[in-house]
This record gives structure tokens, C-alpha cells and sequence, in this order.
């Protein structure tokens, strides 16, 4: 045993903190607070009418996505064909939050591009996405018929993540 | 099509890489000169494969090619040119590339500059440099590819972070990048110099150009992130003990006590297993730094990309770099002890107390930085060291550091004479004790016991600096001048007193104060007074702003206008707050806009910030005093020739 050795046995044990570290708290599990617990309730004017109002109230019942959404991101244009192709299927009620948006670019992309949503909340101040932990768009929220947020997935919805991270938390629907 | 041809590159690269780890190393394990010679070549070709990558990368942003998700991601139709280019590092993925392509460059350089160094030691060199390029293809070809397409292609980009958007910005990670790959140079020489067991003192010497070089273009990239943040960031702080900056202050530290400990290895052949060890710890530093940042573990303002694959792979190569390292160290270290002696009097005990401060500063930061992450994973709630506790505990290694700098610069190798060593001393100490009252009593108008022990440091680093420089230009005719490596350590040494003056006068007399202002109004801070003008709206390429006029004045007579705006950009929407700054070598006069109030009015943050300039001045003076020693004639001449002089020597002794 030599003096020379400490630097590596304290390098070993600097290296064994920093992967307890890394496993502790998965950064990448971006912190949902949410999941398990009930959805943030809201209300909104929906983007195409804003006399009428849209909320947590709207949900309750049966399985829900809450897919997060804006015209500048380009993701959400990724993933807009998959979510009509889901709409199309009707397996699953989807509504939309129209995230820090304008309401004229908004309706006009649903116009060109097709609306899967059954309404689209509009919240150009982020007051919702504040309340609902939105860190980006597009984001995509699973609801149980309690309203309980089961899952939330950070980016665009193809059909391989919708088959592996929702499908297999929805019991009893469509199984 | 181009997107593949850099990926192709890359891949390439990798296997490049690969030959220029296992063939010379091999090669110079069984002296064999044919294999030995592929160093050069495979790190020639690893750099034009790397670079071509990078090319390819920087084309799809020149034209907006938004099948490349990265590329649709931080770029934008309308982003202004400079900002394409900047955009290729501006995110993780870039950031590697231009990691893996600095790597090769220094490779490059290694590889062209090493004509006098035996040729087993360079192929043993760049060897080792080769693997560290493996670990980081490997990485960015598996966790990270920057060329990864996005189909179907975006209209339209994301745009690049606004607060990316800055000329300061975008040359900060370059600089940085060449800082803390440069140390890898370093660490090839020390493992190097382990593998073939020959630690004599040449080693040293052609190690310590390169360890300064790096350094130098560390401290532009750290000073020139301080301006950055000091403008953009819009509170006037510039220097914030954020995980991010500390992961680049570490290596920093580490490889300012590298610089002074192969002084003495390299003069005097002691040391030999402390520098060692610190350039190991040098570039394993940049490691974790590398791995703080980009695994997500801590988090931070600058923290771009937050990823547990990423952050295991990184680890890993940590790991497998540095315990190897140390493991080598561990075996050759204890062969490596020296009997030279040295007076307690001498240079080599001020450069070893150098060394053991700022090992100690450096700890600290460490602490600092991985303490919430202690606190954390031990359950014990959730702590934030801030700055109030890095300002005071920094302040311990360092005062007496900076008060034995200005001695240690006048001692001699081996021992000094106590009568000469306080003749030269004197006078620099009387008139540092004497300015650093005066100054801030009667320009600034008041002292305190901590202010006056920052203005004398100060001072007495500033005038002890210029104490070789007289006697130097005094000297009689046919007396030896000061060699360059002794110039540029002045020069350097002088930019630290500039930066220690800086930071006293602008702790102690800085002014910050939130203010309400609307069109017509003013407000007094610090005796100037503030008066906005107008409110308009500005458009700029690609986002809009509200501007503020705002005209500064002193007892009535008209100083300066500025113009801080607060920006909104039009695709990321966050607004930025861009600051009017009225720049002076003697004070910085500050308006940066807030909040809109329900008046008409905005909130206002003025700052009066006093000799703020010599903070980054004194970062850049130090970094040219680093070029003026690394430009020293005796790493220029026929190292090899040379090299046999001090054996030749030993032999006869």
C-alpha cells in the first residue's frame, strides 16, 4: 500500500456517488408531480369559440389525451398526422391545449392540416401550461376516466411510443 | 446527402481514431518505428474526417436544411447568418462535434510540433489522445448524432435559444472548448511520460507550452462567459458560482497550479508526482465538467440537454480514463521520488504553497458544486449553496495566496538570501500598503478592514509585477534581460492584480437599484442621473422590442445615451432582456429594462459599477502574459538536441 494509491481510491469513490447520483433521480423522468394525482382543474375558452368553455369538467368518464400544442412547434407538425390518424380510429377522446399561441394562426393551421381534437383549449398566456407543469410542446397528458394523470410523455406521439407508453396503462379499453 | 457524408465522416474518424490509439502504442511497446509512424498520419487523417463532419453540419445550417432534426431545432429561417454558424455548438449534439474536432485539432498540432521529441514518446502522445477521441466519436456516433433526420422535414426551425443569440456567445464555447481539450495535451504527456517509465526533466519542459497555452484560451473563454452573462443575462452580476461556471473555474484552478508546479519540475526535477497527479486531475476535471453539464445531475441555468444514457456514457468514460490514469500513477509514482533539497527561503517552497491553495480553492468549488447533490441523494433535504457562501469561502485560500504571489515572484530556485529578498521587497509593499488606503478612501470615499485588504493585495501584486520590468530596462549593458517565460509570467501576474483591484472596488462600491420609469422621468443613482427619454418599438431580424432612450447625466452636463431593449422573440417567445451598458475603463454605467408596470412605466435596474472593465481586462492581460511565455525560445529550439545537454550534465555530476 503507497501513498500514490489514494488519488484512485478517492476517484472510485467520487465515481460510485456520481452513478447513485445518475440513478437516484432519473432526469430524463422529468418531474411529473402529476402522475397519480388528479389533473390540475381548468377552464378555457375553446380556441374556435371563445363564448364556449372548455375544462377538467369536460373529461371525467373514459380514457383522455390531453395533447399540448402550437403552430410555431415543429414537433407537433411531426406528430399531427398520427393524432389524426387516432382521432380517425376513435379509441380515445383527444383535446388539445392550444399552447402560447395566436388564436387566427391556430384555427388557420387546423383548417389546413385537420383537427384531431374534439376542442382545443386556448391559453396564449400559459396560465393552464404553467398550472399543468408544460415544459415544452408538443407534450401529451393521459388521463383515467377519475381525471387522474397516468402518464405524460415530453415530444411528438408516433404509433410505436403511443402502443408501448399508453396503450399499456389504459386497462380495459380496447384490449 | 451532405448530412450522410458527415455522418460517413465521423464514422471514419472513429476508425482513425481507433488506429491512432492501438497502432503506435503498440509500436512503441515493441520499438517499432514502422507502426510509430502511423501516429502522425491516422491523426492527420482523423482531423480531416472530423472536420469534414463539421463542415457538413455548419452547410445544413447555412441552408436551412430542416430534415436534420438538430438543425430543425436550433435554427431558424430568419436567424442572421452569425447565428447559423454559432448554432452548430449552440446544443449538446454540436457541442460534442466541436469537442471531438478541437481534440483533433490539438491532436493535429501535437502530431505537426513534436519534430524534436523522441519519436516513441510522441507515438506514445498521441496515442493516448487517440483514445480519448474514440470516447468521444463513440459518443456522439451512439448517444448523440448531430445528423440524425427528421422526417418529415420541418417548414420551419425552432430557433436557436435567444440568449445564444449574442457575438459573446458564440465565440465563448470555441475558446472554452480549446481551453479544456487543451489539457488533454497535458494528460497525454503525463501518461506518456508513465507508460515508457523516463520521467526526466525534458518531459516537463515539453509539456509546460502546451498546459499554458491551454490555459490561456481557458481563461479568455471563462472571462469572455463573465462578460456574457454580466450583459445578457440582464442582473449585472458577472460571475454567479453556477454549476456550469464552476465545472469551467475547476480545471481552471487545477491547471493554473499545473503551470506553476512544471515550473519547478522542470527546473528543478522535483515534483515530479504532484504534477503528474495535477495533470491528471487537470483534464479529468474537464471531464466531469463535461459530465456535470451535460448529464442533467445538477441542475442549471445553462443546462441544455438533460439525458441519464448520455450522462452513463459519459461516466463511464470518465471512469475508464481517469482510473486508468490514476492506476498507472499508482504503480509509477512511488519511483519517482526525488532527493534534490531546497531551501525553506526559496521559489520552490512559494510555488509548492501556490499549489497547495489552490488545490484548497479548488476543493471548495467542488464542495460548492456537488453539495446539493450530496444533500440529495443522503436525504437530507435539499440545500442551495449560493453565492454569499462561495464569495466568503473562496476568499480563504486565495487572500494569502495573492499576498504570497507578490513574494514568491522575487525568490530564487533553491534558496534565497532573507537581506537581498526584503530589499526588493519593500518598496512594493510600502506602496501597495500606502494605495490601497488612499485609493479607496479617497477616490471611493471609504475603507473598511476587508476593503483595504483587497487594495493592498491588489496593489502589491501590481507594483511587485513591475519590479523585474524596471530592473530589466535599467540593467546595465551586457547583463541578461528577462527571458520571455519570465515576461509573460510578470505580464500575467500583473493581470491578476488588475482583476483583484477590479473585484474589491466593485464589491465594495457598486450600486444596483430597481427603479420605476416612464417617458419623461428620471431617477438619481450613485450622483448621475437617469432620464428616459422615449419608449419605441424596434424590429430586429427576427424578433421585436421595446426600447428604452434613456440619457445619463452628471451635475447637469450630458454624459451618454443608452438604449436597453427588452426583446421578444418571435419564434421561442421568452423575452430577453438586452442592457444599456455605458462602458468605461473607470466605471460602467448600467440601465437594463424590467417589468412593464401598469402605468405606462417600467421597472428599471440601474447599476453603477466601478472599475468593473479590469475584471475582464486583467483576465485578458493574464491570458497574453500566458502567449508571451509559451512563445519562450528554449520550446522553439532543437528540443531534441537539447534534451541530451541536462543528461550530458547529470552523467558527469
Amino acid at each position: 500500500m503507497n501513498r500514490f494509491i489514494w488519488p484512485l481510491v478517492l476517484v472510485l469513490g467520487l465515481i460510485v456517488f456520481l452513478v447513485m447520483g445518475l440513478r437516484h433521480g432519473d432526469p430524463r423522468a422529468l418531474p411529473s408531480p402529476f402522475i397519480g394525482k388528479p389533473a390540475p382543474e381548468f377552464e378555457l375558452p375553446t380556441l374556435k369559440n371563445p363564448e364556449v368553455m372548455i375544462g377538467t369538467a369536460n373529461f371525467a368518464g373514459e380514457y383522455t389525451l390531453v395533447n399540448v400544442w402550437a403552430t410555431w412547434c415543429v414537433m407537433c407538425r411531426a406528430e399531427h398526422g398520427f393524432l389524426m390518424d387516432l382521432a380517425a380510429s376513435k379509441s380515445i377522446p383527444i383535446y388539445g391545449l392550444n399552447w402560447r399561441d395566436s388564436r387566427p394562426d391556430a384555427i388557420r393551421w387546423l383548417g389546413e392540416l385537420g383537427d384531431p381534437y374534439i376542442a382545443s383549449a386556448y391559453d396564449p398566456q400559459n396560465r393552464v401550461g404553467m398550472d399543468w407543469g408544460v415544459y415544452g410542446a408538443p407534450e401529451t397528458f393521459l388521463l383515467d376516466p377519475e381525471g387522474t394523470v397516468v402518464y405524460k410523455h415530453l415530444g411528438p406521439l408516433d404509433p410505436a411510443i403511443w402502443e408501448r407508453e399508453f396503450l399499456s396503462r389504459m386497462q380495459g379499453v380496447n384490449q | 446527402m451532405i448530412p450522410e457524408i458527415g455522418q460517413f465522416a465521423m464514422i471514419l474518424a472513429l476508425v482513425l481514431a481507433a488506429i491512432q490509439f492501438v497502432v503506435p502504442l503498440v509500436g512503441a511497446y515493441r520499438n517499432d518505428v514502422a507502426m510509430m509512424g502511423v501516429a502522425r498520419t491516422a491523426a492527420t487523417g482523423q482531423f480531416v474526417f472530423v472536420a469534414i463532419a463539421f463542415g457538413c453540419l455548419t452547410y445544413a445550417f447555412l441552408t436551412d436544411d430542416f430534415s436534420v432534426l438538430y438543425v430543425a431545432n436550433h435554427s431558424q429561417l430568419s436567424l442572421p447568418t452569425i447565428y447559423k454558424i454559432s448554432a452548430v455548438w449552440g446544443a449538446h449534439e454540436g457541442s460534442l462535434l466541436l469537442w471531438a474536432l478541437v481534440l483533433a485539432g490539438w491532436t493535429l498540432a501535437v502530431a505537426r510540433f513534436s519534430a524534436g521529441i523522441p519519436e516513441a514518446f510522441a507515438a506514445r502522445v498521441i496515442g493516448v489522445l487517440g483514445f480519448l477521441s474514440i470516447g468521444f466519436l463513440a459518443f456522439m456516433i451512439l448517444t448523440s448524432n448531430p445528423f440524425e433526420r427528421l422526417v418529415p422535414a420541418a417548414i420551419d426551425g425552432a430557433d436557436l435559444n435567444p440568449l445564444l443569440q449574442d457575438p459573446g456567445l458564440a465565440i465563448h464555447p470555441p475558446l472554452l472548448y480549446i481551453g479544456y481539450v487543451g489539457f488533454s495535451v497535458a494528460f497525454a504527456f503525463a501518461i506518456a511520460a508513465m507508460l515508457s517509465g523516463d520521467l526526466d526533466r525534458s518531459w516537463a519542459r515539453w509539456t509546460r507550452p502546451w498546459t499554458t497555452v491551454a490555459w490561456l484560451f481557458l481563461t479568455l473563454g471563462i472571462a469572455l462567459g463573465s462578460w456574457w452573462a454580466y450583459y445578457e443575462l440582464g442582473w449585472g452580476g458577472w460571475w454567479f458560482w453556477d454549476a456550469v461556471e464552476n465545472a469551467s473555474f475547476m480545471p481552471w484552478l487545477i491547471g493554473t497550479a499545473l503551470m506553476h508546479s512544471l515550473a519547478v519540475t522542470e527546473k528543478r526535477g522535483l515534483f515530479t508526482s504532484w504534477t503528474l497527479l495535477l495533470a491528471i486531475t487537470a483534464f479529468s476535471l474537464s471531464l466531469l465538467g463535461t459530465f456535470l453539464v451535460r448529464s442533467g445531475i445538477l441542475v442549471s441555468v445553462h443546462a441544455f440537454a438533460t439525458d441519464p444514457t448520455r450522462g452513463f456514457f459519459i461516466l463511464a468514460f470518465l471512469g475508464v480514463v481517469v482510473v486508468g490514469a490514476l492506476a498507472l500513477y499508482a504503480w509509477r509514482a512511488p519511483s519517482l521520488d526525488s532527493d534534490a533539497g531546497f531551501a525553506l527561503l526559496s521559489r520552490e517552497t512559494f510555488l509548492l504553497l501556490n499549489n497547495v491553495l489552490l488545490v484548497i480553492a479548488t476543493a471548495i468549488v467542488m464542495y460548492g458544486t456537488l453539495a446539493p447533490l450530496i444533500y440529495q441523494m443522503m436525504d437530507w433535504g435539499k440545500i442551495s449553496i449560493g453565492e454569499p457562501w462561495f464569495n466568503f469561502a473562496f476568499l480563504i485560500p486565495t487572500i494569502p495566496l495573492i499576498v504570497l504571489l507578490g513574494m514568491g515572484m522575487h525568490a530564487a530556485w533553491r534558496t534565497q538570501p532573507t537581506g537581498t529578498w526584503l530589499d526588493v521587497l519593500k518598496l512594493p509593499a510600502i506602496i501597495g500598503v500606502v494605495l490601497g488606503i488612499i485609493v479607496p478612501l479617497f477616490v471611493y470615499g471609504r475603507i473598511s478592514v476587508m476593503l483595504a485588504v483587497g487594495c493592498i493585495a491588489a496593489f502589491w501584486i501590481l507594483v511587485s509585477s513591475l519590479v523585474p520590468v524596471i530592473r530589466s530596462l535599467r540593467r546595465e549593458k551586457g547583463a541578461t534581460g528577462m527571458t520571455r517565460s519570465m515576461l509573460g509570467m510578470t505580464v500575467a501576474h500583473f493581470g491578476m492584480g488588475m482583476f483583484v483591484l477590479g473585484v474589491t472596488i466593485v464589491s465594495a462600491f457598486g450600486v444596483e437599484s430597481d427603479r420605476a420609469l416612464s417617458p419623461g422621468t428620471s431617477t438619481e443613482v450613485a450622483g448621475f442621473e437617469f432620464e428616459m427619454r422615449e419608449l419605441r418599438n424596434v424590429t430586429g431580424p427576427n424578433y421585436t422590442a421595446i426600447e428604452a432612450v434613456v440619457d445619463i447625466r452628471k451635475d447637469g452636463g450630458f454624459i451618454d445615451t443608452v438604449r436597453p431593449q427588452k426583446r421578444q422573440y418571435l419564434v421561442q417567445t421568452s423575452p430577453m432582456t438586452e442592457a444599456g451598458i455605458r462602458a468605461g475603463l473607470d466605471k460602467d454605467l448600467f440601465v437594463a429594462l424590467g417589468d412593464q408596470l401598469g402605468n405606462g412605466g417600467w421597472s428599471v435596474r440601474i447599476q453603477y459599477k466601478p472599475l468593473i472593465r479590469l475584471i475582464w481586462l486583467g483576465c485578458l492581460i493574464m491570458a497574453i502574459g500566458g502567449l508571451i511565455a509559451a512563445s519562450d525560445r528554449r520550446y522553439r529550439v532543437n528540443v531534441r538536441e537539447k534534451s541530451k545537454a541536462p543528461k550530458a550534465r547529470e552523467a558527469t555530476a
